[in-house]
């Protein structure tokens, strides 16, 4: 029938769509999709051992964590976190995180990059703790 | 009660338990083999359900109209509703497939206070639908972040747009938002939840509800539901889910067969979802994606009264039409009497002038 070169065509149109990821790093990128940067810490982090919170937690829940120190400074005007290990921190964005990970570069934004997420603090916090206006 | 739907149900939360059971154990049989099993199972199943649709004849030209067919100039035709030329075929099957317009065009008939019989305008499954397969279209190019490195702009964009509301709730004990939330998994879960509910409270699309329809939502209700929970409640590790989902891609994980550490069950249950959903795909109603540019009341051409449609698949009879038959028995007719088209007189004139 006339429409079989139709349906064939369009059946292959979708398959290409459909494996579109696949045909894509095999064939364009030749299998060599790039793997995350290593994510570098600061000499001060490296020093410190451990983050605010316990590793696994501050890998999925860091932003959750930001989330609450913002409501607890903004609303609460409490200014320190003490967490399970009994050291405290102030909770600050600027003046703590990037404090030991002053390489955002290296650090936040490798991971964000690799997830493809672009946090928007940025548009008012700033990034440097040192505090140059860039 | 009824047992299609829980039958369903029963079946989407067993997958849930033996993901739950079998990933930590076996990540490699839920994180590897099964993923690719299921995208081969739905290449090779989708490819040979078309392939077979191509092969069936359609025997009688049924487009259905709603509009004036093309006839004589003075007529004003519906080019669209009653397409008389490819072209329009082609515009009214992109208006079929993008927006649903037979849904939209769904009635109720009731009766009104008068006794009267109405049709009521209904389209509450329109934009029931139009909403589920947009938002599942996004929720389903948004996950290209996953499949692609470095992520392309164009994915971003979607991204951007996707999470253009940024809801942020900020009270005591919840805080919630970030990461920024994506409309479209929202809407996926609220539409399908009300596909479901429409299937189970109104009598009548609860009578000609089976399980195969029960199954694919709450499949989807399931997929959607752990993906909800991964990104804003039990967060997972994202960059070692990644990691893995290159490796699917790019074949790297059929080499090394391993499933990068610290991934939650709860992602795996998200994929078994997934997995189940391509795989059954095939076999399901779920077909109706290729089978829609396929359905012949939509795609033929309305011109059944200039063009005479032959079914393809009609054995080759030897016919003999009533006029040849009547050339052959006239005068036998004649004398018997019966009636005739052209008595023998007016044949042998005819005759005569040839
Ligand atoms: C006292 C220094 C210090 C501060 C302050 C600090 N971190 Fe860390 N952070 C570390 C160290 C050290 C590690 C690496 C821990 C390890 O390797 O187990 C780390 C790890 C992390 C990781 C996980 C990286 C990985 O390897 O998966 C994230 C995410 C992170 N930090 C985010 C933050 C955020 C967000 C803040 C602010 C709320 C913050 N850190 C504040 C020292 C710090
Ligand atoms: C519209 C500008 C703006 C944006 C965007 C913004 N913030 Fe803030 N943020 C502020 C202001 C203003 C304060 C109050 C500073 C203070 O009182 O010390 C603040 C305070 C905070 C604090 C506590 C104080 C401190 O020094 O950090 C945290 C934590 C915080 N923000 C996190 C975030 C995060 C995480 C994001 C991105 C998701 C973000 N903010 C985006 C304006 C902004
Ligand atoms: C281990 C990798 C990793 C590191 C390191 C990391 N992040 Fe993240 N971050 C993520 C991922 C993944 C998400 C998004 C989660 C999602 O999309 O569900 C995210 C999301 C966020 C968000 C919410 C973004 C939004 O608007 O949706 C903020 C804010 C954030 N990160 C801040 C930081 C800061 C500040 C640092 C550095 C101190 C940091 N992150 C380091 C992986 C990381």
């Amino acid at each position: 029938m006339s429409d079989k070169k139709w349906i064939i065509l369009g059946l292959l149109i979708f398959m290409v769509l459909f494996l579109s990821p696949f045909l894509y790093n095999v064939l364009i990128k030749a299998g060599k999709a790039a793997p995350m940067a290593e994510l570098v810490l600061t000499p001060k982090a490296k020093a410190a051992k451990e983050c605010v919170m316990p590793t696994p937690y501050m890998r999925t829940e860091h932003m959750q964590l930001l989330d609450e120190w913002r409501l607890k400074v903004v609303r609460g005007a409490q200014r320190d976190f003490t967490n399970a290990q009994g050291k405290t921190f102030e909770m600050s964005l600027t003046n703590t995180c990037l404090d030991c990970h002053s390489n955002k570069a290296e650090f936040c934004d490798r991971c964000h990059n690799y997830a493809s997420v672009r946090p928007y603090c940025w548009d008012c916090h700033l990034d440097n703790p040192q505090g140059e206006m860039k | 009660m009824n047992k299609f739907y829980l039958s369903s149900l029963l079946a989407v939360l067993v997958l849930a338990l033996i993901a739950w059971v079998g990933a930590p154990a076996l990540p490699w049989l839920f994180g590897i083999v099964v993923p690719y099993l299921a995208v081969l199972c739905f290449v090779v199943g989708v490819s040979r359900r078309v392939m077979g649709w191509s092969r069936s004849a359609v025997p009688f030209a049924i487009p259905t109209t709603g509009g004036q067919q093309k006839s004589f100039d003075w007529i004003k035709s519906n080019k669209i509703d009653n397409p008389s030329t490819k072209f329009a075929v082609v515009i009214r099957m992109a208006l079929e497939i993008l927006t649903f317009r037979s849904l939209f065009r769904n009635t109720r008939m009731r009766m009104t206070p008068e006794g009267r019989l109405a049709y009521n305008m209904e389209i509450f499954l329109w934009a029931g639908a139009l909403a589920f397969h947009y938002a599942f279209l996004t929720t389903l190019i948004r996950h290209m972040r996953f499949f692609l490195e470095p992520v392309p702009w164009c994915i971003q964009l979607i991204e951007n747009v996707d999470s253009f509301f940024r809801v942020e709730i900020s009270y005591n004990p919840i805080q919630f938002g970030l990461p920024g939330i994506y409309m479209s998994g929202l809407v996926l879960l609220g539409a399908v939840i009300f596909l479901f509910l429409r299937r189970v409270l109104l009598s009548k699309v609860r009578y000609i509800s089976l399980a195969s329809d029960y199954f694919p939502l709450f499949l989807i209700m399931g997929i959607a539901f752990t993906g909800i929970l991964m990104r804003y409640f039990n967060k997972v590790d994202l960059i070692a889910i990644k990691e893995l989902t290159m490796n699917l891609v790019t074949f790297k994980a059929l080499l090394s067969f391993k499933v990068p550490a610290g991934i939650s069950p709860l992602f795996f249950i998200h994929l078994l979802f997934v997995s189940t959903l391509l795989a059954y795909f095939p076999f399901s109603k779920l077909m109706h994606m290729g089978g829609v540019f396929l359905s012949p009341t939509r795609n033929m051409t309305a011109n059944t009264r200039e063009v005479r449609h032959v079914n393809p698949w009609n054995y080759p009879v030897k016919v003999h039409t009533y006029a040849a038959y009547e050339n052959e028995f006239r005068e036998k007719m004649f004398e018997a009497g019966l009636p005739l088209e052209i008595m023998p007189e007016d044949s042998t004139a005819e005759e005569g002038k040839e």
